[in-house]
């Protein structure tokens, strides 16, 4: 046999090597059976759980007293009118800085890579360390009053954080939430702007279009998959905001994972617990179906 | 344009126009427009990385500082104090330890069970490929929040509440879909030639994926570990629902943060914030890959 091996001779060796009389198939799904049993088991029951606890009492039969109860408590409308004046406020916040952010590193600026590690650090950051990194900032002996000392615009500093302040108390929240999370969204349209060929953004150049026309019609439409992808994300996390608003502001600030943890752990109910992580579930679910028909991805961009 | 052309009839051809030149602007405009990209550039940088720089003064300030007012942002005097004070705070080394093991047998659990998946996802045509990675993609609009109530009463009746192997699993569960579409991701990339010449030469299917595909593929699989681990060291609130004494690093602060001074927390932030500096700095190269290509 000469040393070339013809295509014909690779054909029949792959199919020996791979396939053999089981086929491709059984192989694949030996592959995955540890990880679906491991999904199924405590993802998918525990999700499917969670909406029998919520509805179920200790006797077996169905009720809807545990939700009437959620309902019913001080904490339930507050919580739900934060969780989404929250979501209303970091969301588009983060979206629009990340697009800045995104469009700088792609602006070819010295030392691109050298902002890229500082943009991403919050990456890696968890929602308590932020929400106490931001403490430190706003507190009453904190960074923030001591630089409004320093510059003489106040005379000993303004309570961000009491409870008598809830705006400066919600923006406190807002800022820090936009800090840590700002970096999921950057990385995620970097790489969404990467995938988008050079030459677009060129021969809309050559024709004479300006930069916000560039922007308004080639790069943002054909990132609207990625952006897609970013709010859907966002918007979920969004609705779980938890250690960021306990480390700044308690209870003075409600939110309904803050909820659910209290009545999981300091009121030991976890049917009322498990109603309002399903009703975490259904905003969710629904901000998905929303996202969804709203920004509904043409074929011709998904092009991947 | 003619794209019949032989090596000969190019000869005769007239030179090839040049390619067109960038469009230059008047300088001076452009300038100033450059500079204000680098002052925005700039003053990004400095909204990201200012809040962490202070927590790193808070953390080496003795405990007076702490509230000392007005503070400077230069920091006067170095102290271990408030670290000392909060590593010897009762739980605080045992949580850090806790964390530690949890994370690295999540990562080892997460790519003992995501690996062979993402395999089966890169390198196999099958029946049901596309509904497995929908049910893998979907994983991302289950809250986490829900699944933490009913894995404490499975864990209950386990016999399992309140360990370290509780909080693992559902650890695990938040990672695999990420793990199997990272390593799925990381076998695409590497070359199947590589591995078919290998098979060609006489190895077993299993072999050549041992001697090429695994050692190619490993930093992308290191990555994804990592990637594992930092989801396991920041995750608070499964932690916090799953252990009463076995607390995590951030489940311990969390429980801790209503009745303990301002330094306390301010170094709790600092010592869970430390690690990631770590983790982003070597893993700036996957970024883009794991945070950001992934996730879609």
């Amino acid at each position: 046999m000469s040393g070339q091996v013809t295509a014909n001779d690779r054909g029949v060796l792959r199919r020996t090597a791979r396939g053999g009389m089981w086929g491709r198939i059984p192989v694949a799904y030996l592959l995955l059976a540890p990880a679906l049993a491991f999904l199924a088991l405590f993802f998918a029951w525990p999700a499917v759980q969670a909406l029998i606890l919520s509805v179920r009492s200790g006797d077996g039969a169905f009720t809807g007293a545990f939700f009437q109860r959620m309902v019913q408590d001080t904490y339930f409308w507050p919580a739900v009118k934060f969780t989404l004046l929250l979501t209303v406020f970091i969301v588009p916040a983060q979206i629009f800085l990340a697009l800045m952010m995104s469009l700088l590193l792609t602006a070819d600026l010295k030392g691109t890579s050298v902002f890229l590690y500082f943009w991403a650090i919050p990456l890696a950051i968890s929602d308590l360390a932020a929400g106490i990194v931001w403490l430190a900032v706003f507190t009453d002996r904190g960074y923030l009053n001591s630089l409004l000392v320093g510059l003489g615009l106040s005379e000993t500093g303004f309570p961000f954080l009491s409870y008598q302040h809830p705006v400066s108390l919600f923006f406190a929240v807002v800022v820090a939430e936009t800090w840590r999370a700002t970096s999921l969204v950057l990385v995620i349209l970097v790489a969404g702007v990467q995938v988008i060929p050079k030459d677009y953004g060129e021969a809309a150049e050559v024709f004479g279009a300006t930069f916000w026309q560039r922007l308004r019609h080639v790069t943002l439409p054909l990132l609207r998959p990625s952006l897609q992808v970013a709010l859907i994300l966002r918007t979920i996390l969004a609705f779980q905001v938890f250690a960021v608003v306990i480390a700044l502001a308690g209870r003075n600030l409600p939110v309904l994972a803050e909820e659910t943890y209290n009545w999981a752990n300091a009121l030991s109910n976890r049917n009322v617990a498990a109603a309002y992580a399903v009703l975490i579930l259904v905003f969710s679910l629904a901000n998905t179906g929303i996202y969804l028909r709203a920004l509904r991805v043409r074929d011709e961009t998904v092009g991947r | 344009m003619a794209t019949t052309t032989t090596a000969k009839s190019a000869a005769s051809l007239p030179a090839p126009v040049p390619p067109l030149a960038p469009r230059r602007h008047p300088s001076v405009r452009r300038r100033l427009s450059r500079g204000g990209l680098y002052a925005l550039a700039i003053a990004i940088t400095v909204f990201m990385f200012l809040p962490i720089y202070l927590i790193v003064i808070a953390a080496f300030s003795p405990k007076a500082a702490v509230f000392a007012f007005p503070k400077s942002v230069i920091p006067r005097q170095f102290s271990t104090e408030t670290l000392s004070f909060f590593l010897n705070s009762t739980g605080v080394i045992g949580s850090i330890q806790n964390s530690i093991i949890v994370g690295i047998a999540t990562l080892l659990l997460s790519l003992v069970i995501g690996i062979p998946a993402g395999v089966a996802l890169a390198r196999f045509a099958f029946k049901g490929r596309d509904a497995f990675q929908i049910i893998i993609l979907s994983t991302r609009s289950v809250p986490v929040v829900i699944l933490s109530i009913p894995l404490a009463v499975t864990f209950i009746q386990w016999g399992l509440y309140d360990s370290l192997t509780a909080v693992v699993l559902a650890h695990t569960a938040l990672a695999l879909p990420t793990t199997i579409l990272v390593t799925s991701s990381v076998f695409v990339s590497v070359p199947r030639d590589l591995e078919e010449a290998a098979l060609t030469l006489g190895c077993s299917p299993l072999g050549a994926f041992r001697r090429i595909a695994l050692p190619l593929s490993l930093p992308g699989l290191t990555a994804a570990a990592i990637f594992t681990f930092v989801l396991s060291w920041n995750e608070v609130f499964a932690a916090t629902i799953l252990t009463v004494r076995h607390r995590t690093l951030p489940a311990q602060v969390l429980s801790s943060l209503n009745d303990s001074p301002l330094y306390y927390r301010f170094v709790g932030g600092f010592v869970l914030v430390f690690p990631s500096l770590i983790f982003i700095f070597f893993m700036r190269r996957y970024l883009l890959n794991l945070w950001g290509r992934v996730v879609r």
